[in-house]
């Protein structure tokens, strides 16, 4: 994989076209002021969001004076990292000093955090310039951003369609060159399935590998928070901004992160051993998308790798687990929000009790998804029903571990289809759960056992013209290797069609 | 697992009220018939045979993490407080909590 940098850079450039790396090196280099790409970004949001609604919130001010700052040390020679000067989108789900953070919902609406999470400190050190905050089904729960309290986010490609969720926003800020690079978390699929149906890269790093401190938590075991980009080298540049241990988050992992930008840079899988997951295909899988990704995987074996089928027989059980799982650990996490120290109050008129402000408040500034998943939890979790719910739904989140710990004896990683389908379209899952439930069908199973997996672009589906995702898995702590196959792919692809795939997308 | 997945309008009362929601009649009914579906289809886990299969309840086996118990800089009493809905003297304001006596 080639650093184009400075290269494609000519008078008159479209700054919002280029990638992290080649914005950075431009930077880097003096050729672009950080101020100047930020302006650009800037100016393509107030002319598109309108009718993307990827932003909630723009911090047009912060931006600049990051950006001001990023070029003030250049000027003074300071050593700057790989992304300095680079502008970013950041999900709503993570806490920004000075910055609304609402996570979709209204029951925060007009929060503002007094303290930075850690990924965000990391980003302001390496001088990434944050240009606002991202939309996401509340709460980061749905799959394609209709539960946002602030309405839908809208799929670049096609406006009337979602462009995923939970975390719609980022990618869609992504697709529609709003910003080239930002930061989603995955707690079931919310970075992998936004970036298969808005044609980008969304990475999904080991449990444990980028810090929660300052995330609103989802679901404390599965939550990560990862990077979203349109290519694989620069998601691999955001990620090792972001990761690494953080003693703030106690199920931070002490371990070097893996050297995931040098594997893409590698981008080889010669000798590399490759399973195709069984169970992630036929009845409920659009013909696109499995044409799409069978043509994917016999590129991979064409660069050198060996393919082999896989069977992991309790994946078929990981989305029944996966809700009972998740909505126990929401009901538990979303218990917080009860009125007395932060967010939304209603009904204190004087006459009502702390308990009756708080159901009235929750019931006023839930929406409906989070209000079925609290309740769903509390019955899971409740005594009587406790054992063969929620136990053992845990039980078999053994059995998924079990399936991929046989998996990887076998092969290096693992692939599928991303998501089943492509795109659909905005309002027609959106009162029925079941349906929009299979919409991470095949994202699950990863943050069950917490390993790593990537989804990039593999095609668009003949079927329908939209973006169709491959998805990599790869062991626990093995990061890198998803960059090494996510490059290798990316980069052969590229050379079949001439350019990446997002540069098919209709233009805003 | 249980056979039925039935949830009553009464079922639907009873968790709202565990989980501090203030449900309308209307959000009863829907809800219920939502949370019924959804368990029917998620009870297919109990097909499976997990006797001897030890349960899971996190990605990582971390245990006992700790570090120096030493001072650092938290949050100012203005900062804590100035999200809250209500505050009074330095302290977040709540509604009463105890029923009056009758």
């Amino acid at each position: 994989m080639t650093d184009r940098g400075a290269a494609v850079l000519s008078a008159g450039s479209d700054l919002t076209r280029l990638t992290a790396a080649e914005t950075a090196a431009a930077v880097a280099a003096g050729e672009i002021s950080a101020v100047e790409t930020t302006r650009a970004h800037l100016d393509r949001i107030a002319a598109v969001d309108e009718r993307v609604h990827a932003f909630l919130h723009v911090d047009e001010n912060g931006a600049l004076s990051a950006a001001r700052a990023v070029d003030a040390r250049r000027e003074a020679g300071e050593a700057m990292g790989p992304l300095a000067g680079v502008p970013l989108a950041l999900k709503d789900v993570i806490a920004t000093r000075g910055v609304p953070t609402t996570c979709g919902s209204r029951i925060l609406e007009g929060w503002t955090p007094p303290y930075d999470a850690t990924v965000v400190s990391r980003l302001r050190a390496a001088g990434v310039v944050v240009l606002g905050k991202t939309n996401m089904d509340e709460f980061a729960m749905g799959s394609s951003t209709e539960h946002s309290a602030f309405g839908p986010t809208h799929n670049p490609w096609d406006l009337d369609r979602i462009p995923g969720g939970s975390g719609g926003g980022s990618a869609a800020a992504v697709a529609a060159f709003e910003a080239p690079i930002a930061v989603g978390t995955d707690t079931g699929g919310s970075i992998r399935q936004p970036a298969a149906v808005t044609g980008t890269v969304g990475v999904k790093p080991t449990y444990g590998g980028v810090s929660r401190y300052g995330l609103v938590a989802l679901a404390s075991s599965l939550d990560q928070a990862g990077p979203c980009a349109r290519t694989v080298l620069d998601a691999a540049l955001l990620h090792e901004t972001i990761a690494g241990h953080d003693p703030l988050d106690s199920t931070s992992i002490d371990a070097p992160t893996p050297s995931v930008v040098q594997a893409a840079r590698a981008a080889d899988v010669t000798g590399m051993r490759i399973g195709v997951v069984r169970q992630f295909a036929g009845e409920g899988y659009q013909p696109g998308v499995l044409q799409r990704f069978g043509e994917a995987v016999s590129v991979l074996e064409e660069l050198g790798a060996s393919v082999v089928e896989v069977d992991c027989p309790h994946f078929d059980y990981a989305l029944p687990a996966y809700y009972l799982i998740l909505p126990s650990e929401v009901s538990s996490n979303l218990a917080r929000f009860d009125a007395m120290r932060y967010g939304l109050r209603v009904g204190d008129d004087g006459s009502r009790s702390a308990e009756e402000v708080m159901a009235a408040t929750r019931a006023a500034g839930f929406g409906a998804e989070a209000k079925r998943r609290i309740m769903l939890g509390t019955y899971a979790l409740s005594s009587g029903y406790y054992e063969a719910y929620y136990g053992q739904a845990q039980k078999v989140r053994t059995l998924v571990v079990r399936d991929f710990d046989a998996a990887f004896e076998q092969v290096d990683v693992l692939v599928s289809p991303t998501t089943p389908t492509t795109a659909f379209r905005i309002g027609e899952r959106v009162d029925d759960p079941l349906a929009m439930y299979l919409a991470d069908l095949c994202t699950i199973p990863s943050n069950l056992a917490g390993n790593a997996s990537m989804s990039l672009p593999c095609g668009l589906s003949p079927d329908d013209g939209l973006p169709v995702g491959l998805q990599i898995i790869a062991p626990p702590l093995a990061d890198d290797r998803l960059y090494r196959v996510g490059g290798a792919l990316e980069e052969a692809l590229r050379d079949r069609w001439g350019h990446l795939l997002i540069e098919e997308a209709p233009p805003l | 697992m249980p056979s039925s997945a039935e949830i009553t309008r009464a079922d639907v009362a009873h968790l709202a009220r565990l989980a501090r929601l203030s449900l309308t009649e209307a959000e009863l009914d829907h809800f219920g018939e939502q949370l019924g579906g959804i368990l029917a289809a998620v009870s297919r886990i109990g097909d499976l045979d997990t006797a001897d299969v030890p349960p899971t309840s996190h990605a990582l086996a971390i245990t006992n993490v700790v570090r120096e118990d030493v001072l650092r800089p938290g949050l100012t009493q203005d900062e804590a407080l100035a999200a809250a809905p209500a505050a009074e003297e330095g302290r977040f304001r709540v509604p009463r909590i105890l029923e009056e006596e009758a």
